[in-house]
């Protein structure tokens, strides 16, 4: 049974195949616009493939971020493998805590997500740090606190086509 | 499958997982590692950049239309009195630079002659191209700005970027149709400088935080607050003479064998606008070294008591 999170009474309809994907390509294109060096801006990638890894470990994984971490980098112009690191280390994390993760109610959900993009803003901070690179500031860090603040609103977004009315039946035991 | 009561429900999959999750993980960790050092040690990944970054070229202008909508926006809603003031200050520096601009031709052809009768080789000139900066690159890790012309425009890896105030930076990647540009500012970007005051020549590296510092001089080396410094034009990128930076502060630590000097950029390093890029010169031979010189103090141990 799929709910949105283990201790709901609700019943959501399958993800479909489809509406994954679009939301990833959505976050991608998102990550693309060009902010410059405004600090705070949240990765939306890593968001969105958490959020899949964590709900439907068996469909997304570290493929996906993989690939998509490699397209970041070239779209970034950063260290080609950078992104993809991070993101593959992420999409693993974050398989692996989804069954706990479920447990909780929304926000404490958020405090799980928090550490997984800290983590990986982290894993690029090193890996930019070895090959030469400046350090951004502290300011770098605040992208994840930011698209923490993103996961409940989020939660909304992507389930909302798994969604199904609200049938009322006496009888039923759910 | 119908042995399934639930509704959209595959029978759980005990046997298509793959491998296991650890498996996985150290695959595509190895993957993007060999992708690192492929793209770092050996620059071996270059073509697929260049592919994927044209193929994302159409999405990456989409995108940038809001951006440049909101600017736009503001442009407009900018006031006149904005517009007129930085009017003022173009005819301003325009009249200032007339005096120079004017002699420019003559002095160009007597510095000609000059050479000529001094018997050195002639001061190579490079073609330019203007070009606008799009967008600074999403990498917080470095100083880097996109222009709209690329590899199609005749633009190359390694030519220097100008403005009208002094040297921006090189272009360190062509694509198809937009270039990267690194700043100056940026920690890995080197420039070889003078100052312009005693023709003292240095490096200027990029210090991070959008600073310069002038490295490797010595302690006692004779540099000023407010001294200017041009390119040196030793490198074969940069037309000697152009203004780079302006020295902001000098520490003589004794307890370094270095000064620490730091450096204020003097063109728009970190702004936006036009630019124009300067074509590559064509490098010069280097001067023959003699048998007896081609031994590098540097290298190997010298035998002892050689220098005795």
């Amino acid at each position: 049974m799929i709910q949105p999170t283990h201790s709901s009474r609700r019943i959501l309809l399958p993800a479909r195949g489809w509406f994954i994907t679009l939301s990833l390509l959505v976050a991608f294109v998102l990550d693309l616009i060009p902010f410059g060096r405004l600090p705070g801006i949240p990765d939306w990638f890593p968001l969105v493939l958490a959020f899949w890894c964590i709900h439907q470990p068996l469909k997304i994984g570290m493929g996906a971020g993989f690939f998509f971490g490699l397209a970041l980098d070239v779209a970034n112009g950063s260290v080609m493998g950078q992104h993809a690191f991070a993101y593959v280390l992420l999409a693993f994390a974050a398989g692996g805590l989804s069954r706990r993760v479920l447990w909780f109610p929304l926000g404490q959900q958020a405090l799980h997500v928090l550490p997984l993009l800290l983590g990986t803003q982290l894993a690029m901070l090193l890996i930019r740090l070895a090959t030469g690179a400046e350090f951004p500031g502290a300011l770098y860090f605040l992208s994840s606190f930011v698209g923490t603040l993103f996961w409940h609103p989020l939660n909304y977004v992507l389930l909302l086509p798994q969604y199904r009315p609200v049938e009322r039946d006496e009888n039923r035991p759910i | 499958m119908s042995a399934s009561g639930h509704i959209g429900h595959t029978p759980p999959p005990f046997f298509k997982r793959g491998p296991a999750p650890l498996a996985r993980l150290s695959f595509f960790i190895v993957l993007s590692v060999a992708a690192m050092v492929a793209d770092l040690r050996y620059q071996l990944l270059e073509p697929l950049r260049t592919a994927v970054a044209a193929a994302l070229w159409p999405v990456q202008k989409a995108v940038m239309l809001p951006v440049e909508g909101a600017g736009e926006a503001g442009n407009y809603l900018a006031d006149l009195a904005r517009l007129q003031r930085e009017n003022a200050e173009l005819r301003e520096r325009q009249l200032a630079q007339a005096n120079l601009l004017l002699r420019q031709s003559h002095l160009d052809s007597e510095n000609r002659r000059l050479r000529a009768l001094l018997e050195m080789g002639e001061r190579l000139d490079a073609p330019a191209k203007a070009a606008e900066i799009l967008y600074a690159a999403r990498d917080p890790f470095a100083r880097r700005v996109i222009i709209d012309r690329g590899a199609t425009h005749g633009i190359e890896a390694g030519q220097a970027v100008i403005d009208d105030l002094g040297v921006v930076g090189q272009v360190t990647r062509a694509f198809p149709l937009t270039s990267e540009v690194t700043l100056l500012t940026d920690k890995n970007q080197m420039i070889p400088v003078q100052v312009a005051r005693n023709g003292l020549r240095a490096v200027l590296a990029g210090a991070g935080g959008g600073a310069l510092e002038l490295k490797f001089l010595p302690a006692n080396a004779d540099v000023q607050p407010d001294d200017t410094l041009v390119t040196s034009g030793l490198d074969g990128v940069y037309l000697p003479g152009l203004p780079v930076a302006k020295v902001v502060s000098i520490d003589r630590d004794n307890s370094y064998s270095f000064a620490r000097i730091e450096c204020a950029p003097l063109a728009g390093v970190e702004r936006h606008g036009q630019v124009l890029v300067v074509g590559k010169r064509p490098a010069q031979p280097r001067p023959e070294e003699s048998a007896e010189e081609t031994v590098k103090p540097g290298k190997g141990r010298k035998p002892r008591g050689a220098g005795r």
